[in-house]
């Protein structure tokens, strides 16, 4: 049995000890990791815990990232509670054992606090990981600070683990900004948060000696089909119901509020930005600012990004007339993700937006108010003009010349 | 709990015991897959939780919505068979340590089965992981020397002179120019407990091999010879005396290796066969038999003497 540890009410975490402790409160079986940063001391923090019986689990270092997923896929599918952690680099070497975990139906909780990916090699947050993985046919909810990497753990175990649902979960937080900037957070006791996801439920578990299962079959034209429609049906009508019932349940034990898509000032709100992680409290204050000078202005954040919250997107920003879509990743040779996902999600609405496209902070490079500002600037010209009044796609921040298309 | 080693007494017994591999699979008529695969589940009682990279074996005994595995089984990828069956042993550890386990006072045995090309080639540093890591598995190597799912190609372990079909004779190539890796070598400096070369031909070496591997406690490496029909070219009745021209020629030696350093050879033929009577018996060496690449057998012969010197000078020096 693994000793209880005793929390303050309000500790003083960064993202990555947020989410150490997390995966201690919720008693994983199996961590099997491999360090990378910025994501390295979650594996860390967690390595101390076991080393001082506050974890009874099993704690594999691997020799790979790939290794890592490949043990939690094996450690999953023997039936039990399996989580880690990566970035970047790590998450790209991860990500063919990604599609085997979704497509094994393995509720497994990964943590990616996000991080460029190189060339050129760079350490520092960006979201290029998390865009990469979000065809793999994981659950991705984001966090913006360190409550929420703490917070959105329990909800990811509780909603994965769901048998109605059997998919894993990543929780993203961004590098180096929320997995090492300390902040006031929030704790529930190790029994809360324990209960909140509750004792695992087996299905299809390896151990049970007297049922044996066969997972990872081979399937051609003849039922590969079959198998990926039902996996994105379980997507499509289980994950969100259970993710709402999840913040419902979260709300009344802990006060705090989560949502499918998070909103700040948007109810009269005649221009907004769309953003992630971090930028989304960031564009919060300056929304607060302009508020002052009497601009209606909003901030829209997504928080669960997979599955696609399409129909809530399109109700809060159906009364908008200019939005600007920040995407932090480098789209390499077309639209910002934000851009075309929320075009997707306009397109068959009534909503006639001028929609705009701003790709920022690439390799941990800053957003600074000033450079909301200007977006909120441009948004302004293009809601008055009725069409965009600037190129389409912008760069924001970048050194030298400025670098626009379309 | 230590579980009781299962007692054999013949063929016959041995090879009906369990059926937890059925023999309704897709492997080629005459592949020796089944066969390793059916002794190495037939030598204990203990329950089996089993993995396989993806090869012949992967795609010929789970094709959806069937299977030949009446015992838990796992298939990720080409790389990861060791990984996967790696994290089925701790959460098989975590559950007993939070006294979670199902059947408690069951023994499962962890094995995982992987090709050459798994094994030698893209799945070496998983498999080392798992060696230096120290789980409580057992990995079987079904080394047929070739690509042999994907239609041939070589792998480190094809042997020099093989015909494959990305290193195929010709006017100015007898084939492979690599020699085949020493895997063996390499898994006994991982330390491992127990390394052991095998052929389902000689049954009665297996078994006592197998199942040394499942008493041992830590990772235990099993290179096992699998003569395949198809890619070596021979007919498919003849799978196992080509099994026995490999030990008899002492080109596949059988020999185990405990924690590193001890060396017993297991198996010394009565009459050693000249290599070129197992080269001769194979379509792939084919292209040797002419005066162009003659010269390649007698460096065969050259070459598997002074290894069974080298066996045989280790295993008396006890190194």
């Amino acid at each position: 049995m693994a000793d209880t540890m005793e929390l303050r009410d309000i500790e003083v975490w960064d993202g990555n000890m947020a989410a150490s402790h997390a995966l201690r409160q919720v008693q994983v079986d199996v961590v099997a990791a491999y360090p990378i940063t910025p994501s390295t001391p979650i594996v860390e923090n967690y390595a101390g815990f076991a080393a001082n019986a506050y974890v009874d689990g099993e704690f594999v270092m691997t020799e790979s990232e790939h290794g890592a997923m490949s043990c939690c896929i094996g450690a999953s599918a023997a039936g039990g509670r399996v989580a880690t952690a990566t970035s970047s680099q790590g998450f790209a070497l991860m990500v063919e054992t990604l599609y085997s975990a979704s497509g094994m139906r393995l509720p497994i909780i990964l943590n990616v606090v996000n991080r460029a990916i190189g060339a050129p090699l760079n350490v520092n947050g960006d979201h290029s990981d998390m865009y990469m993985g979000r065809d793999s046919g994981w659950i991705q909810l984001d966090a913006y600070n360190p409550q929420h990497a703490y917070d959105l753990n329990f909800i990811a175990f509780k909603v994965a683990e769901d048998h109605d649902v059997r998919l894993p979960a990543m929780v993203h937080q961004d590098g180096f900004m929320t997995s090492h900037t300390a902040q006031g957070v929030h704790t529930m006791t190790d029994e809360q948060g324990f209960n909140f996801v509750g004792e695992f439920k087996p299905m299809n578990d390896m151990l049970d000696l007297d049922h044996p299962v066969t997972h990872g079959v081979q399937t051609e034209e003849d039922w590969h089909f079959e198998h990926k429609a039902r996996q994105q049906h379980a997507l499509m009508t289980a994950v969100i119901p259970k993710i709402e019932a999840a913040f419902d349940a979260f709300e009344a034990l802990t006060g705090r509020r989560y949502n499918l898509v998070e909103t700040h000032q948007m109810d009269d709100a005649e221009m907004a930005v769309i953003c992630m992680g971090t930028s989304v409290e960031t564009a919060m204050e300056v929304v607060n600012e302009l508020r002052a000078n009497g601009i209606k202005a909003g901030v829209v954040g997504i928080r669960v990004f997979r599955p696609w919250p399409m129909e809530q997107l399109a109700a809060v920003l159906k009364d908008v007339k200019a939005i600007g879509t920040l995407d932090r990743s480098s789209p390499h040779g077309t639209m910002g993700m934000l851009f075309n996902e929320i075009s997707g999600s306009l397109f068959n609405t009534d909503t006639k937006a001028v929609l705009t496209n701003y790709i920022y902070g690439l390799g941990g490079r800053d957003l600074t108010k000033a450079h909301l500002v200007g977006i909120f600037n441009d948004l302004k010209a293009n809601m008055d003009a009725g069409k965009p009044t600037t190129p389409l796609q912008q760069y924001i921040g970048l050194r030298g010349p400025k670098l626009s298309f379309f | 709990m230590m579980s009781e080693i299962k007692k054999i007494k013949n063929l016959k017994e041995f090879s009906t015991s369990a059926d937890r591999f059925e023999g309704a699979n897709l492997l080629c008529p005459g592949c020796a897959h089944s066969i390793i695969v059916r002794e190495v589940l037939n030598a204990t009682n203990d329950d089996l939780i089993l993995a396989a990279s993806t090869g012949c074996l992967e795609v010929c005994t789970a094709v959806y919505p069937y299977t030949s595995w009446d015992a838990s089984w796992i298939h990720i990828g080409f790389e990861n068979g060791s990984s996967a069956v790696a994290g089925a042993e701790a959460m098989y550890k975590a559950l007993k340590t939070k006294g979670r386990l199902k059947q408690p006072e069951r023994t499962p045995k962890f094995v995982a089965f992987g090709g050459d090309g798994a094994t030698y080639d893209i799945g070496f540093q998983w498999i080392s992981g798992c060696f230096e890591r120290g789980h409580n598995m057992m990995y079987v190597c079904l080394d047929n020397e070739v690509y042999a799912n994907t239609g041939g190609q070589r792998s480190s372990s094809t042997p020099i002179g093989a015909s494959a079909t990305t290193t195929p004779a010709g006017s100015i190539s007898y084939g492979e120019k690599k020699n085949k890796k020493d895997m063996m070598a390499i898994m006994a400096a991982h330390g491992a407990p127990y390394v052991a070369q095998v052929s389902p031909s000689k049954w009665k070496d297996m078994v006592a091999k197998i199942q040394k591997g499942f008493a041992a406690e830590g990772p235990v490496f099993i290179n096992a010879i699998s003569a395949c029909t198809t890619e070596w070219k021979f007919a498919p009745e003849d799978t196992i005396a080509i099994t026995d021209l490999a030990t008899d020629s002492l080109v596949f030696p059988l020999y185990e290796i405990i924690n590193g350093t001890e060396l017993n050879i297991t198996y010394r033929p009565k009459n050693i066969v000249p290599v070129r009577d197992y080269l001769g018996a194979q379509g792939r060496f084919k292209h040797l038999f002419t005066k162009q690449y003659e010269y390649l057998i007698d460096e065969w012969q050259t070459r598997v003497d002074l290894k069974w010197e080298q066996l045989q000078r280790r295993e008396e020096a006890r190194v």
